[in-house]
């Protein structure tokens, strides 16, 4: 299956009743997907005038307490950002999946991960984050995409899928998980109607007095604390007598793997760090990870964003190098190896 | 068994189609698999390319830049990636559509006239299965049980006979 249409089938399998999208490349067969299941799902696939109408129909459908998620590629999430900042400031649970293409502007429709930095530090105006996944394989799209939606509903705040057009477009085997019988209770928020038998909710992002409006944030800034603490994942491969840790995130992780085995082939002794939450970061793991390591090298399909996170993980203990490929280019094992041989790799 | 290949025409050709019947194969012998295309304005007629790699193992890079198995089903794909095939990688060639040969003697070269064979059987659009028959026959990739196994479950019940076209296009293919 197509890594777009198994992110739309575990979307719908987690219970997500409400898809509103607009049609860009390459996240496109995901809302096509959509649109030939969710109706016989009991549930609504719209496809909205725009980017900005889509997601804020996510938070009218969210404030009533249902899974709602949007799809889009990097130029359409940069339209979105207003209506996350909405989402975020008004504590609601959703799912927004970025399948990445080249940048910036329009860019190209080739595969990118130059949206690192949108999405782990600014996706809209404000102190907020969002929990940020980022899957390397089609198995993982499907596994994430459930995970994110228990998560957002137990932090009540929007997650984010951070995939890339290699991993939207490639097809592998995938098994499903059952579908979900029963959801989380919102009924302490939600405004879903109730013929005056409570007291009504509010969902609202504005508060013209600063310490009311300094307040939500601190509280929302406690559940990330916790969110830091509980929630990081991270893969690790071959690390432990690794000379050279080679740190790499979603689709640039396989490029990167197949580099590290070429590597092992000969005699060079180099393993792999794999954040799988990039928000939050996974800073104790890659701490563990590097512990044996002399250099560290962090490759993406950007100019350099990842990097810094590594850095600030490691306190700038060890050298930090880049090597990466940008505007829909994909590194190959080969480039990949020579970096490291470069970097003095060595038995 | 450790496959990566990398099939290429002219959209429409069945490039995509040709390699997601070699992923279904290996779907069907429980292998680790990736099946990736070009994506793009690709359109009936431009250029079209896809990688699939087979293996044993977890699949890293499913981009395929060094392929041990190539197929070449128009002249510019042969051009653009003849001088990549990894050395004692094997390539197959549509030499109906593709007039030049390869001075390569690191790999082995098959040429094989798929267009004028599928005009000849009557098979319309079948050169993609025809050459890949000769992959299978050359490279002992999957026998013929996988194959209908993997149509079977990629051909739409509703066009059930083109199972058969395909396994006969197949067959043709290995008697090259």
């Amino acid at each position: 299956m197509k890594g777009n249409e198994a992110l739309a089938e575990a979307a719908m399998r987690a219970g997500c009743k409400c898809f509103f999208g607009y049609p860009i490349t390459p996240q496109t067969e995901l809302a096509a997907y959509m649109a030939k299941r969710m109706q016989k799902n009991g549930g609504v696939f719209l496809q909205a005038e725009s980017e900005i109408a889509a997601i804020n129909m996510v938070l009218g459908a969210a404030s009533t307490g249902v899974r709602a998620m949007t799809s889009s590629s990097s130029p359409g999430i940069s339209l979105k950002s207003e209506g996350i900042s909405y989402l975020a400031g008004s504590d609601l649970p959703c799912v927004i999946i970025n399948v990445e293409r080249g940048g910036p502007g329009l860019g190209g429709i080739q595969p990118s991960q130059a949206d690192y930095w949108q999405a782990t530090k600014g996706l809209g105006h404000g102190d907020f984050h969002l929990l940020v996944y980022a899957p390397a394989s089609v198995q993982e799209m499907v596994d994430m995409v459930v995970k994110a939606f228990d998560k957002a509903d137990e932090y009540r705040m929007p997650a984010l899928i951070l995939a890339d057009g290699l991993l939207g477009q490639m097809m592998e085997p995938v098994a499903f998980p059952e579908i979900k019988a029963e959801m989380p209770d919102k009924s302490s928020w939600a405004t879903n109607g109730h013929k005056n038998k409570r007291e009504h909710h509010i969902i609202n992002s504005l508060y013209l007095t600063p310490d009311e409006l300094e307040k939500t944030v601190l509280d929302r800034y406690e559940r990330y604390a916790v969110i830091k603490e509980n929630e990081t994942d991270a893969e690790t491969y071959l690390t432990e007598d690794a000379d050279i840790v080679v740190c790499a995130f979603g689709a640039t992780a396989r490029v990167v793997k197949s580099a590290v085995n070429d590597a092992r082939d000969q005699g060079i002794k180099v393993g792999m760090f794999r954040p799988k939450t990039l928000w939050p970061y996974p800073n104790k793991e890659i701490k563990k990870a590097c512990e044996n390591a002399s250099k560290v090298l962090s490759v993406e399909m950007n100019m350099g964003q990842m990097v810094d996170d590594i850095k600030l993980a490691l306190n700038c203990e060890k050298p930090v190098e880049f090597f990466g490929r940008t505007g829909g280019v994909i590194p190959t094992p080969a480039e990949v190896l020579a970096k490291i041989k470069a970097m003095g790799g060595n038995n | 068994m450790n496959y990566n290949i990398l099939l290429a025409g002219f959209g429409g050709q069945g490039v995509l189609f040709a390699g997601k019947l070699l992923a279904y194969c290996a779907l069907m012998e429980n292998k680790e698999i990736s099946w990736l295309p070009s994506y793009g304005p690709e359109m009936r007629g431009g250029t079209c390319n896809c990688s699939v790699c087979i293996s044993n193992e977890p699949i890293g890079s499913p981009l395929v830049t060094e392929p041990n198995v190539f197929v070449a089903l128009n002249q510019p794909s042969f051009d653009k990636f003849i001088g990549k095939v990894k050395a004692g990688g094997k390539a197959f060639v549509d030499s109906t559509l593709v007039e030049t040969k390869s001075d390569r003697t690191d790999i082995d070269c098959y040429y094989v006239p798929a267009t004028q064979l599928e005009t000849e059987n009557d098979l319309p659009k079948g050169a993609n299965i025809i050459l890949l028959g000769k992959v299978l026959q050359e490279t002992g990739m999957f026998n013929d049980e996988t194959v209908r196994k993997a149509l079977e479950k990629i051909v739409p019940a509703t066009k059930a006979w083109l199972i058969e076209n395909n396994l006969k296009a197949i067959g043709i293919g290995r008697a090259q």
